[in-house]
């Protein structure tokens, strides 16, 4: 029973990590978006007069979205029409499965392994799971029985096919090297160092590879460059056109999803996943101490830091809107003070002697923020290149799928071969 | 920003194989989004977005508002319904009833004078035409809003009380 409640426990903390991240990445998307063009982005919706930064837009979204009328064209093929959009967030959803996003937890005595599923033959799983995502898109093409949405599904299978070779090659290369195809085994592989000061990861010794998966993944999401499906310069809003209320926002939802885990899935094969550069799981314990101290002290000096900037903004802008928005930075140098309290307090507690098994949690733990910090990049990286780069013309697209990408892949494991041959 | 040095027509220049491998000019151009976002998370303040209704923007004393009419001394219309602003108007927004003036000074006034705003172009036109100055449009009001289409069609009275405060 208590593996049950364990895998529960799992499921429940990815599901949360995923939708917390879905609202985070929505408001970094906007934030992010405005600031790249010298806007502000969204700063209207607030509760009680508390703002967030724009971080209660998403929110409210969704609100707004659940209460709209669905407005469904009437020639739709009912049963694929309302299928579509379910299809596609239950494959964003799935993939997290074999994702490791820890090494082990120990509760009550219990080593934990913390993946929800530990399949041995999970890179199949991710590449099977993965295209599963184009039917559903196919599907909503097709059900709504308009032309602009089947071009959108039309242009997500071309693309698909063409990309899920090169996303394979990519990853066949990285099988050779850490000689599994268990997601754990990579990810546990990635902490050695070679020749003493650089990380075994992913990147560093696929590095060709990595710049393959990188792309294919840019395009299995669907993300600029490579929304062609959506491409609402020439095919109004693509496969989604036709959905409103609760299953666009499902659509909008699992986009964001997908953008996790390409992130995680970039984190996680390339980039060490869970694993602290140069601090290995054993290092990690036996410093534990030191490296508590440190981090509540740097978090405890940086929370001052932005508490001082949010007092000093206070001062600047007093009576700047004359209602309840103005309360906003003293609260935000409030709450930030009492972080930075929090954090002096745990440094009284003494974190230099922590003791073995709360070294071991802190390991745990340390692990866990590795993984998120670096998913946050990744994602963070799919927004930035999102605002940066035009979309691909359709030629364009063929031309580097077929022509460019897939001679260099196989390029790329034909010398991985060799190479782990030869060594 | 300057467009010199740029390729013209279809004549593109030949790219180098670095610039053909793609990955160097992306990371040159996340190199300059990223410098915008630092910027713009730094100097918030100095970003140009203007937080409309709390800050307005200044117009500048030329601006053509929504119109009034000027009124005599008496405060009756110095409007003569003489048509000429309807006659300019490109938008055939202004709508004249004359009818005859009891002063034998006064050739006529207007019994109903309209301008469906919904139709204006706010070009100025009838302000140039006005041989007697009596359309003005430096009220200065740019937000004009309503419930429903009539509304937007104002009658001589509104336009004679036209101020800058106040809304339709």
């Amino acid at each position: 029973m208590t593996i049950v409640y364990e895998s529960l426990a799992k499921i429940g903390f990815m599901f949360a990590v995923i939708m917390g991240m879905v609202v985070v990445l929505i408001w970094m998307e906007r934030k992010g978006a405005a600031f790249i063009q010298d806007r502000t982005g969204p700063n209207r919706a607030s509760i009680a007069g508390i703002r967030l930064a724009g971080l209660i837009h998403p929110v409210a979204d969704v609100f707004k979205l659940l209460f709209k009328e669905d407005v469904a064209p009437a020639n739709r093929h009912r049963a694929l029409y309302n299928m579509a959009p379910w299809l596609v967030m239950t494959v964003a959803l799935s993939t997290y499965a074999v994702i490791p996003f820890g090494d082990f937890l120990t509760v009550a005595g219990r080593r934990i392994p913390l993946v929800v599923a530990n399949l041995d033959v999970g890179m199949l799983y991710i590449l099977a799971v993965a295209s599963l995502g184009t039917y559903g898109i196919v599907m909503a093409g097709w059900a709504a029985n308009n032309k602009f949405t089947f071009l959108g599904g039309m242009r997500a299978t071309a693309q698909m096919i063409s990309y899920e070779i090169n996303m394979g090659l990519a990853l066949l290369g990285l099988m050779l090297v850490f000689g599994s195809l268990r997601v754990t085994d990579i990810a546990a592989g990635q902490a050695d160092l070679i020749w003493g000061f650089l990380p075994k990861w992913g990147v560093v010794v696929q590095p060709v590879g990595f710049l393959l998966f990188l792309t294919t993944v840019y395009a299995e999401t669907n993300r600029n460059p490579f929304d062609l499906p959506e491409g609402e310069s020439e095919i109004v809003a693509g496969y989604h056109l036709e959905y409103s209320s609760l299953k666009f926002a499902l659509f909008f939802m699992a986009e964001y999803a997908h953008m996790v885990i390409g992130a995680a899935l970039i984190a996680t094969l390339y980039f060490g996943g869970y694993q602290v550069p140069w601090l290995p799981r054993p290092a990690l314990e036996e410093h534990a101490g030191l490296l508590l101290t440190l981090l509540l002290a740097g978090t405890a000096l940086v929370s001052v830091l932005i508490s001082v900037a949010f007092l000093r903004r206070a001062g600047r802008e007093r009576g700047k809107f004359g209602d309840a928005r103005d309360r906003e930075p003293g609260m935000g140098a409030g709450l930030w003070l009492i972080i930075a309290l929090a954090a002096l307090a745990g440094l009284l507690q003494n974190p230099w002697h922590i003791g073995p098994s709360g070294a071991e949690a802190f390991a745990s733990f340390i692990q866990i923020g590795a993984f998120l910090a670096k998913l946050v990049f990744f994602a963070w990286l799919f927004i930035w290149v999102r605002w940066t780069l035009p979309r691909f013309r359709y030629d364009q697209l063929m031309h580097v799928g077929w022509k460019i990408m897939l001679p260099l892949g196989v390029a790329n494991l034909l010398v991985t071969a060799l190479v782990m041959a030869l060594v | 920003m300057s467009f010199e040095g740029l390729p013209r027509g279809s004549a593109a220049k030949k790219q180098s194989f670095l610039e053909r491998t793609y990955f160097p000019e992306i990371i040159r151009g996340l190199v300059v989004t990223m410098r915008h976002l630092v910027k713009n998370i730094l100097h918030t303040s100095e970003m140009p977005t203007m937080q409309y209704p709390e800050e307005k923007r200044v117009y500048g004393e030329r601006f053509r508002g929504r119109h009034r009419l000027m009124q005599r001394e008496d405060g009756s219309p110095r409007c003569v319904a003489c048509q000429m602003c309807s006659t300019a108007c490109p938008a055939d927004c202004i709508t004249i009833e004359a009818a005859e003036h009891p002063d034998p000074e006064i050739e006529k006034y207007p019994a109903s004078f309209q301008i469906d705003l919904l139709r204006c172009v706010y070009c100025g036109l009838c302000e140039e035409a006005c041989p007697c100055d009596a359309i003005r449009m430096d009220t200065g009001i740019y937000e004009i809003a309503a419930d429903s289409r009539s509304s937007f069609v104002v009658d001589k009275d509104f336009l004679l009380n036209n101020t800058t405060e106040g809304t339709l």
